[in-house]
């Protein structure tokens, strides 16, 4: 289909996209488009101005910042999971960034776009959250950082206002950590039916601790937090990591839609969390 | 309405699209490129494909004016001189495709896996082209086709005055520059 008409406006720098979006009635910022488009193909989204933040190259790339690794939210997923910082610190980002649509889409979808897009079904948000990753936001009102914790409200739905621009997202950079995206998904769609984000710190034998994200099991990514307790101080075998991974649909709500049913995800979460916890913990 | 300058198959073009235009209508409607089909439209089948800058994009999720200073390479720019591009004459000799719907868009998506991994094993092939899907053929015969075109290209390369990488546009020098095209509804040839 042919979307409705809109006004298309590209920025040159982050303060005249902050300007225009003040201006502007019913403004859509445009990332890399490829969850947008469809949206506006499908007219499921008809804004009044369009503000494509393609110019904004100070927006792209990834930054070594001390504690954290920056990430600017312009960079594609293919620069992401291509990147040898991130694949140092932040190895979860670039596993599940691999598993993101396909080569087409990850030339042009970028991190910001797919955080900001917040689809239950996207991979990015279980792992911003399982990793405590922080959103940096420029607004109206100034500058202000996000963590993650506090960024996905509900379906489709972030802390981000209309007038906003998520500029980065900064991950902890995690040194001795185990990680692996565990995910199940149909041939035909890359989207998640489940999605499991797990990272894992060992001492010798023993899980030291564990963070855990589910992605499509809820209208929101899901720290599986019951896991993560269950996992601290148990032996790293695969037995007492798949007994740990019991709890992983506890405190859930997942849809029921084409793909699967709800009691199927919860099946599923479960099953899949022992694996990710498995691999994340080399065993 | 945005104004746009595009390179499509090594000719530049100046035009006025309405921002809600997208990549692959421009491509059809403004500039007769109608080797480039419009498949499912919703982001999925890959039919579509064309190369921006070199790198595989889905021109059905690309606004038009998102193409302005850049440069596009349909399934139209792959042959030269009526040569047909190794990849096309491997999808021929290998028989990869019965309708030809998905063709265009699989050729392009290979040359962009090619452009990363000259020698790709068969899983590999099968991976770079998850984002283009065949309704009729069942794959076989396209791997076949893209791993005979690899060799091609590979022994291409390494022959001495070979032509550019696979999937580059030819290089046009001054002299052979084609006119540029100003009027919004002119072909490419």
């Amino acid at each position: 289909m042919i979307p409705a008409q809109f006004d298309y406006v590209r920025p040159g720098d982050v303060a005249e996209a902050v300007r225009v979006l003040a201006d502007s009635d019913e403004p859509k910022v445009m990332a890399g488009g490829q969850s947008l488009t469809p949206l506006l193909r499908f007219r499921l989204a008809y804004p009044d101005v369009v503000v494509d933040l393609s110019g904004l190259t100070e927006l792209r790339g990834v930054t070594d910042d001390g504690e954290w690794l920056r990430i600017g939210a312009m960079t594609t997923h293919d620069e992401v999971m291509n990147n040898p910082m991130v694949a140092a610190h932040c190895a979860l980002l670039s596993l599940a960034t691999r598993t993101v649509a396909d080569p087409a889409v990850r030339h042009r979808g970028t991190i910001g776009g797919s955080l900001a897009h917040a689809d239950p079904a996207g991979d990015l948000p279980a792992v911003a959250l399982a990793l405590d990753a922080e959103f940096l936001v420029s607004g109206e009102d100034g500058e202000r950082t996000v963590p993650a914790s506090e960024f996905f409200l509900d379906y489709l739905t972030t802390a981000l206002d209309v007038g906003d621009v998520l500029t980065a997202v900064r991950f902890p950079k995690m040194g001795g950590w185990g990680f692996h995206y565990e995910k199940f998904s149909q041939a035909a769609q890359a989207w998640a039916v489940v999605g499991v984000a797990a990272a894992v710190r060992r001492d010798d034998g023993t899980v030291t601790e564990a963070r855990v994200g589910l992605t499509n099991m809820g209208s929101t990514p899901v720290r599986a937090s019951e896991v993560e307790a269950a996992c601290r101080g148990v032996p790293a075998r695969l037995e007492t990591l798949r007994e740990a991974a019991q709890s992983a649909d506890a405190g859930t709500d997942p849809p029921n839609d084409l793909s699967a049913q709800a009691d199927y995800r919860r099946h599923l979460a479960r099953v899949l969390t022992g694996r990710a916890l498995a691999k994340a913990a080399g065993i | 309405m945005p104004h746009i300058r595009v390179t499509v198959d090594g000719v530049s073009y100046d035009d006025q699209v309405e921002a809600r235009r997208l990549l692959v209508h421009y491509l059809r409607e403004q500039l007769g490129k109608v080797g480039t089909p419009v498949g499912c439209d919703t982001t999925n089948c890959g039919a579509c494909t064309v190369l921006m800058d070199g790198r595989s994009v889905k021109s059905c999720s690309v606004l038009a004016c998102q193409a302005d200073g850049h440069d596009i390479t349909t399934v139209e720019g792959l042959s030269s001189d009526g040569d047909l591009h190794p990849m096309q004459r491997a999808f021929h000799e290998n028989h990869a495709l019965q309708c030809g719907y998905c063709t265009p868009g699989m050729m392009i998506a290979a040359l962009d896996l090619l452009r990363d991994n000259p020698d790709p094993s068969d899983d590999e092939i099968r991976e770079g082209l998850e984002g283009n899907m065949c309704r009729c053929t069942g794959y076989v015969n396209i791997v076949r086709a893209v791993r005979d075109a690899a060799a091609v290209l590979r022994a291409q390369a390494a022959a001495p005055g070979s032509e550019p990488r696979a999937g580059v546009p030819p290089q046009v020098t001054p002299d052979q520059e084609p006119a540029r095209q100003t009027a919004s509804g002119g072909a490419a040839s």
